[in-house]
């Protein structure tokens, strides 16, 4: 019988800094044809283990539309992250999963789309981003809204940057506080960026968010008052996980498991079980 | 299901033969306690045991064990050696508690380091008289139709042995002659006697239908607070408890730092990190919720997921708790009874 538990020998590709504390890092299978083979829905996420530090679940940052690599934005922030910053490029860490519900891709095709990310809320949301651009035909209307602290703490800056240029979605960024006068667009908070959104079938459209927990509140009036049903918003959520498929008990929330029936949830979700934002 | 009778003055006899198919575990006393022991002299044995300090759970999930041992980044699998075993005395509501943990370890994404452990232990029940901190018939646990291999019923001067799998068919066949197949319409007539009376002794009885219910509209009831005041944090609960089954994982590097194990340990919702990520927040930082969130497990989400409590009424809660706060206080205090907190 497969061990679940088993982690996987990755090899780490490459890595580079995307702020002072978040790193971008490309992991394969070191096998080709299971590096090619390997299949995740955007909003899903995998445990990443390094010896003697432990094992912590992580959102992929890459798409499934771009196959044989897994992608990863890190902050460097507890004790498999700071032990995951010191190894080198062409090192093997382990690595198992994917897991998780993810985004329902088959509902939201055919569908207007709004993404709207607040600082780390990039890591996720980037793979849902590049499917939807790497998928455009199958898509309606598409707007991307952005939001982060400083320039300096701005995350994928110069992808997003050359995403703004296409033509073929609405990308909107800010910055909280620009105090160097360096930044090119507009600066105040990510909910300003609504002012832009026009031309949505609301009835027709999923609304995705991710960010700071203070950001949940705001971000989510938005959505309804541009008349986006509920179960249409959706949302991704961090939990303390220990195994990432329903044993260790960690991430229950009510009856459902964060890391099996999650980490992707409706708004709906949010005000029909107590304690999940 | 298939029944046979089996003398009582031959049960020890029985229970040595069993031996010759594995280890032969079973309660023994321990100063006021019981614990599960290698019964060594089967004559040990503790038949009145009611309940085990630590539910049989510890056979299935041990406290702490080894699930890899690595050398640099390259993980082996570690499982220990589990010889085949008999686990004899569990009770019916045990028996409901290891029917739950398989639900849980064996359903979705089976679980290898339990499997192996289960595959490798015969369960032999043996019904029972409740006490005051029974509770087992309101969760519909006072009984058993399947879960075990062999149950032993009292029924008078013998046993009533259902037979309830091809391993429990092997394990009669391993003294056979000590077995009778005729039960008398006599027997009957004890065997439902008995029943009346084990019904009768139960002194907690509660309406469990619409739990989940009751625990939605008791959300906000300032009880949680109370129950908080008075709760140590100190998760004995959840080690009795035979439904608890949350673990951390942890390695444990040796002095080389080169090479270590990846270790499972039980860990307890009511302990103030079990809810704690990297970067410092804690999503359930006060001890309400955290009570909260082990009674949600017992009285709601189960009942939501699978139509029945994970509480399985063996009365551990109640014995164990330092400060009283148990199933039976919390029910109470849910469906507006008198508290005596």
């Amino acid at each position: 019988m497969t061990n679940p538990f088993l982690p996987e020998e990755m090899r780490l590709v490459r890595r580079y800094d995307l702020t002072s504390d978040v790193r971008f890092f490309q992991v394969r299978p070191v096998d080709m044809d299971r590096a090619l083979s390997l299949r995740y829905k955007p909003g899903q996420f995998m445990m990443i283990s390094l010896a003697g530090a432990g094992e912590a679940p992580f959102s992929i940052s890459s798409t499934p539309s771009r196959p044989g690599m897994l992608e990863f934005c890190i902050r460097k922030v507890g004790r498999v992250t700071t032990e995951l910053f010191k190894r080198k490029e062409n090192s093997l860490i382990g690595v198992r999963g994917p897991y998780g519900n993810g985004f329902p891709l088959e509902k939201m095709i055919g569908k207007d789309n709004l993404i709207v990310v607040g600082g780390l809320g990039a890591a996720p949301l980037r793979s849902l981003l590049l499917y939807i651009l790497d998928n455009r035909d199958k898509f309606g209307k598409f707007y991307f809204l952005h939001g982060a602290k400083t320039p300096e703490e701005m995350l994928f800056r110069k992808e997003f940057f050359e995403i703004k240029e296409r033509d073929d979605l609405n990308c909107h960024l800010t910055v909280d506080v620009d105090e160097k006068g360096q930044w090119p667009f507009h600066v105040g908070l990510v909910t300003d960026l609504f002012s832009k959104v026009e031309e949505l079938d609301p009835e027709n459209t999923y609304a995705t968010v991710c960010g700071p927990p203070a950001m949940y509140k705001f971000v989510i009036a938005e959505f309804l008052k541009l008349g986006i049903p509920k179960h249409q918003v959706l949302m991704t959520l961090e939990r303390r996980m220990h195994c990432g498929i329903g044993k260790c008990g960690h991430c229950a929330i009510g009856p459902i498991y964060t890391c099996l029936d999650g980490p992707v949830f409706s708004y709906w979700d949010v005000l029909h079980m107590k304690d999940l934002i | 299901m298939k029944a046979l009778k089996l003398k009582r003055d031959d049960l020890y006899t029985y229970l040595e033969s069993l031996k010759s198919y594995g280890e032969l575990w079973g309660p023994v006393a321990k100063g006021e306690k019981y614990v599960y022991a290698r019964l060594t002299n089967v004559r040990d044995v503790a038949l009145g045991a009611l309940r085990t300090i630590i539910p049989p759970k510890k056979f299935f999930v041990p406290p702490r064990f080894t699930m890899f041992r690595y050398t640099d980044d390259h993980y082996a699998e570690s499982f220990d050696d589990v010889k085949p075993r008999v686990l004899f005395g569990l009770h019916p509501c045990d028996i409901h508690g290891l029917l739950i943990l398989d639900e849980l370890f064996l359903e979705r994404f089976p679980d290898p380091y339990y499997k192996r452990r289960r595959d490798a232990t015969a369960i032999v029940g043996l019904s029972c008289i409740p006490d005051d901190k029974c509770m087992a018939r309101s969760t519909n646990t006072h009984a058993v139709e399947g879960g075990f291999d062999l149950a032993f019923n009292e029924l008078g001067n013998n046993y009533l042995v259902w037979i309830g799998s091809s391993l429990g068919d092997d394990l009669v066949r391993l003294n056979l002659d000590l077995f009778s197949e005729d039960i008398e319409p006599e027997d009957l007539k004890t065997y439902l006697a008995w029943r009346r009376k084990r019904d009768s002794r139960y002194k907690l009885s509660f309406d469990l239908t619409g739990m989940p219910d009751i625990m939605e509209l008791s959300w906000d009831s300032p009880m949680w607070n109370e129950l908080a005041e008075k709760c140590l944090a100190c998760g004995s609960c959840s080690m009795v408890c035979p439904t608890c089954n949350c673990y951390n994982v942890r390695d444990v590097s040796d002095l080389t730092l080169n090479s270590g194990v990846r270790e499972r340990h039980w860990d307890s919702c009511m302990n103030k990190e079990y809810a704690l990520v990297a970067g410092g927040h804690n999503f359930r930082e006060a001890r309400a919720e955290r009570l909260k969130l082990w009674y949600t497990h017992k009285l709601k989400a189960f009942i939501t997921e699978y139509g029945k409590p994970s509480c399985v009424g063996c009365g551990r809660c109640i014995d164990t708790c330092p400060v009283d706060i148990n199933v039976a206080e919390v029910i109470r205090g849910l469906t507006g009874q008198k508290v005596t907190l």
